[in-house]
């Protein structure tokens, strides 16, 4: 019985190939090549014996080929392998839970950038909170090929433990149901913020999710909050925004995929968007009528910063609150355009500062001049300021500026 | 081999081969004294009178030259990774039965790997110069019959100067030549620019091969070398590949993290204020050196601030900033793509420079240290900001020091550099090999935080209020360590057996490279 997981080859890197042939007698040996066998080849042996003794190897041998693949990526990799000789394997091989990684989120934080990582491409991880995006994606469904959607569930659940994006907001793309409940396990343990549930089409789908969520969050006495982010790919998911959208309270955000849907509609993808003008408005309004976000698709040329500039401000225009980023120079274009205008700021910082006036004389109404200021319009200058000061546009002391 | 402690801690041989040598003392504690090399008197009466130096071929020229066993042969590397001739010469050299041949090039590339045959041979009894790829492999493991002596560009230059090095014979592929031997690197199908490397080269070895494949009518102009220091001139069909000698465009690094760090770099320089009217920096053609100066320029530009010269290594993107008006110099030490050729023919203000102008250390001062800022790499840097660009974290020699040393000597040294790429950690606690004393290493700037060295109080204090994620080395070291599981282990080497020394830009012994043992 013989199986293997990883990738091998001269282009590959921070990733490794494991293969694991079990054998009825004999010793165990190892055959391990490493390009970095000069300072991590004797952790390397350990970690891989390690492992051994964990899923009781005892008569095999294991083959590794390691192109500088870190400690999470191995053990994912040897457990995707042995987990194929054994699909009924019911023991998880975890590394210690990274302190950094307990943080939790909220209903209402910043999503204006997410950044996409493939599931099973472990080398774009480690450094893919340096370029600070809101949130990060670790991808389960498009990304993936089909028969590497096991390994990707143990790379997913290994890099939520193991790796620090450094304060972004931890999401996982789930597949699409009902294969997605499957992903649920691999992640709702390990402190995954926000689940990306894709093509949704209708209320029960969320509900379906959210029973599966608060299922594992009792078995696993998961304390921190797990919202969902339905993506609407589809004309029934657009034509069914609202009941989505209110299909639960941890619904975060609706977010659209504009690739499926087009083709859904049958009309080309255009730069001009006419074709899916109303399937983003109909979702923008879903969104803000259950009060919460709106999120637009991914802008798919990398190479095109302009580009992505123009359609984040149209974006931005229409109601929408994030985009997402496939490349990590794509999310500091995103911050800044989304970023308020010094016109949105001063009316902004003048409504703030008489909010905060009327509530220091106790005053139920706030008002600016003669004009009396509404609490959405509040509420929007409050965050318009958290904007601002996130983009360095207003110094921390701004209520003294001016 | 006796080996003992140099000033830096380091072990390194007494006696390199049957050269007697002196331990690194300290950054400035050496002061080498008595006169400078001469060559001998000529006349040229000796010379043809109508100017024509032309051979026949290169075997007729080193025949000429007086080539014989144990002699000291020098190549310059302008050609880089497109040089044909040096492996012509050596395969001529072969030929001829000649052995033993100390090679002395200002640098060596992935196409010498032809040469390796005559290490075996005994044809080439060692290197000094630098060892890169193949033939750091080579070294590492022990085969070369001689030691690897490793230079900087301003060391080997004050080598030759100060007779540590006395060269033989002189090879110097020309772009372009006249047949009375003046020659230069900007035109031509080869044109790397300029040939400033074999300056010294063509000053001080008894004998001069110009080696081209334009032999044009006499004046060559701009003579970069100078024909009354030329023995033979030799045409060649061709010097090598022309698109390996010069790219014919340098793209930037498309390195989403590589880009970061240069993001920082060009920040960290608007920040310490460095960037200010008047002021210069050096910049390279490596990933993160060229993608900062990209962000660097949008930095000058919104601040409407001009340099007054830039050290290249020139490429397109600095070409683009001379004739914005945004620096009024290239002082080029060398060309990376045809733009900076091009300019460098068409332009007066970029401006063709050798090492001896750029950074001697026998001459009456230092170009090194006037500039303000310089961006380098290295292959490792461990907490006392001491650095590696020879040897990676294996033990293996890979690259050579290039003007690396010599460029520490800027107001504000940078190494801009990964915390570590795939599972190989870049800060360590000890460095493999030390190419640079950490005391002229003032900043490291990574993917995971900008380290400011400790001497530096006036830098810390200049970015309090900056924005930069400025953090303790250690702490960077640390978060790296944990990402790759534990700090790396040592590579193992054969402690009896120095294959290579790091010379210091006095040309004492900062380091030596041992042998690699296989695991």
């Amino acid at each position: 019985m013989k199986a293997s997981a990883g990738q091998r080859g001269d282009k590959v890197r921070s990733d490794c190939y494991i293969e694991i042939e079990l054998k009825k007698t004999g010793r165990l040996e190892l055959n391990i090549q490493s390009k970095v066998a000069s300072m991590y080849g004797r952790t390397l042996k350990d970690d891989i014996l390690k492992m051994c003794r964990f899923f009781n190897i005892r008569h095999a041998l294991v083959t590794v080929e390691d192109n500088g693949a870190l400690p999470f990526v191995v053990a994912a990799r040897f457990e995707a392998a042995y987990r194929r000789i054994n699909p009924s394997l019911d023991k998880e091989y975890l590394l210690p839970f990274n302190k950094k990684n307990q943080y939790g989120t909220g209903k209402e934080k910043l999503r204006r950038s997410r950044l996409y990582l493939p599931g099973n491409e472990p080398k774009f991880f480690v450094n893919a909170g340096l370029h600070a995006p809101d949130a990060v994606i670790l991808d389960l469904e498009d990304s993936v090929a089909h028969s590497e959607k096991d390994a990707a569930q143990m790379m997913v659940r290994n890099a939520l433990r193991a790796v620090d994006f450094y304060g972004a907001e931890r999401m996982v793309r789930i597949n699409q149901l009902p294969k997605g409940i499957e992903d649920l396990k691999y992640i709702i343990p390990h402190n995954v913020n926000v689940i990306l549930i894709p093509k949704c089409e209708s209320p029960e789908q969320i509900k379906e999710v959210e029973t599966e969520v608060k299922r594992l969050k009792e078995v696993y006495k998961i304390k921190n909050e797990v919202y969902f982010m339905p993506i609407l790919e589809s004309a029934l998911g657009i034509i069914n925004a609202f009941s989505i959208a209110s299909a639960s309270e941890n619904n975060c955000a609706l977010a659209i995929g504009l690739e499926d849907y087009t083709a859904d509609i049958g009309t080309p993808r255009t730069p001009e968007g006419r074709e899916s003008f109303f399937a983003r408005t109909m979702l923008i309004n879903a969104a803000k009528a259950t009060g919460i976000q709106a999120i637009d698709t991914v802008f798919s040329d990398v190479n095109d910063m302009e580009g992505l500039r123009q359609s984040v401000v149209e974006a931005k225009a229409l109601g929408f609150e994030g985009k997402g980023c496939i490349h990590p120079r794509q999310i500091q274009v995103v911050h800044d355009a989304f970023a308020p205008t010094p016109d949105e700021i001063e009316k902004a910082r003048k409504i703030v500062l008489a909010f905060e006036d009327a509530e220091k004389k106790g005053l139920g109404v706030v008002s600016l001049g003669s004009k009396m200021i509404d609490a959405p319009v509040v509420k929007r200058a409050h965050k318009i300021v958290k904007l601002a000061l996130l983009n360095r546009l207003i110094e921390e002391d701004w209520r003294n500026e001016g | 081999m006796k080996l003992q402690p140099n000033a830096a801690g380091r072990l390194v041989p007494t006696e390199i081969n049957g050269n007697k040598q002196t331990p690194f003392k300290g950054v400035n504690k050496f002061r080498p004294s008595g006169s400078k090399a001469k060559p001998p008197v000529r006349t040229c009466i000796d010379f043809p009178r109508d100017g024509n130096k032309v051979v026949k071929n290169l075997k007729e020229a080193l025949k000429k030259a007086g080539i014989k066993n144990g002699m000291t042969i020098s190549t310059h590397h302008h050609l880089r990774n497109g040089d044909a001739v040096t492996n012509l010469l050596f395969d001529t050299i072969k030929a001829m039965g000649i052995k033993n041949i100390r090679w002395f090039p200002s640098a060596s590339f992935p196409v010498h790997e032809h040469l390796i045959k005559y290490l075996d041979d005994g044809t080439i009894h060692h290197i000094e110069g630098s060892m890169n790829g193949p033939l750091g492999k080579y070294t590492s493991e022990g085969k070369m019959k001689g030691i690897g002596v490793l230079r900087s560009h301003g060391g080997r230059y004050a080598a030759v100067q100060d007779g540590e090095v006395h060269i033989d014979i002189a090879v110097i592929a020309a772009p372009a030549s006249d047949p009375f031997g003046n020659a230069n690197g900007v035109s031509g199908k080869s044109a790397s620019g300029l040939i400033g490397f074999a300056l010294a080269d063509s000053e001080y070895a008894d004998k001069v091969i110009v080696v081209t494949d334009n032999l044009v009518p006499f004046p060559c102009i701009p003579w970069q070398i100078q024909g009354n220091n030329v023995d033979y001139v030799v045409q060649v069909d061709s010097l090598g590949d022309a698109s390996k000698i010069v790219s014919g465009t340098t793209e930037v690094t498309k390195s989403p993290d590589r880009l970061l760090i240069a993001e920082y770099v060009a920040q960290f320089i608007e920040d310490a204020g460095i960037m200010r009217d008047g002021f210069s920096f050096q910049a390279g053609a490596g990933g993160t050196n060229l993608a900062f100066v990209l962000f660097l320029k949008e930095r000058m530009k919104a601040k409407g601030v001009k340099a007054r010269f830039v050290r290249g290594g020139s490429t397109k993107y600095l070409v683009q900033m001379l004739e914005e008006g945004l620096t009024d110099y290239i002082l080029d030490g060398q060309t990376f793509d045809l733009e900076g050729v091009r300019s460098m023919r068409e332009n007066p203000g970029h401006v063709n420079t050798s090492p001896f102008t750029s950074y001697n250390f026998h001459g009456k001062g230092n170009f090194a240290s006037i500039v303000d800022t310089a961006v380098l790499g290295a292959t490792e840097v461990d907490l006392n900001y001491n650095a590696n660009v020879v040897t990676h974290s294996d033990g293996y020699l890979l690259h050579g020091i290039g003007g690396w040393q010599n460029c520490l000597y800027s107001k504000c040294t940078i190494l801009a550099i990964p915390a570590f790429r795939d599972r190989i950690p870049v800060i360590v606690d000890d460095v493999t090999t030390l190419c640079g004393p950490g005391e002229l290493i003032d900043v490291i700037i990574t993917e995971r935080g900008v380290c400011i060295n400790p001497i530096r109080k006036d830098l810390i204090k200049a970015l309090k209020k900056s924005t930069l994620p400025v953090r303790k080395i250690e702490d960077v070291k640390k978060e790296v360590d944990e990402i790759c599981g534990g700090a790396p282990a040592k590579p193992r080497v054969n402690k009896n057996k120095v294959v290579a020394v790091i010379k210091w830009v006095d040309g004492t012994v900062l380091d030596s490279v041992f042998q690699v043992r296989k695991s």
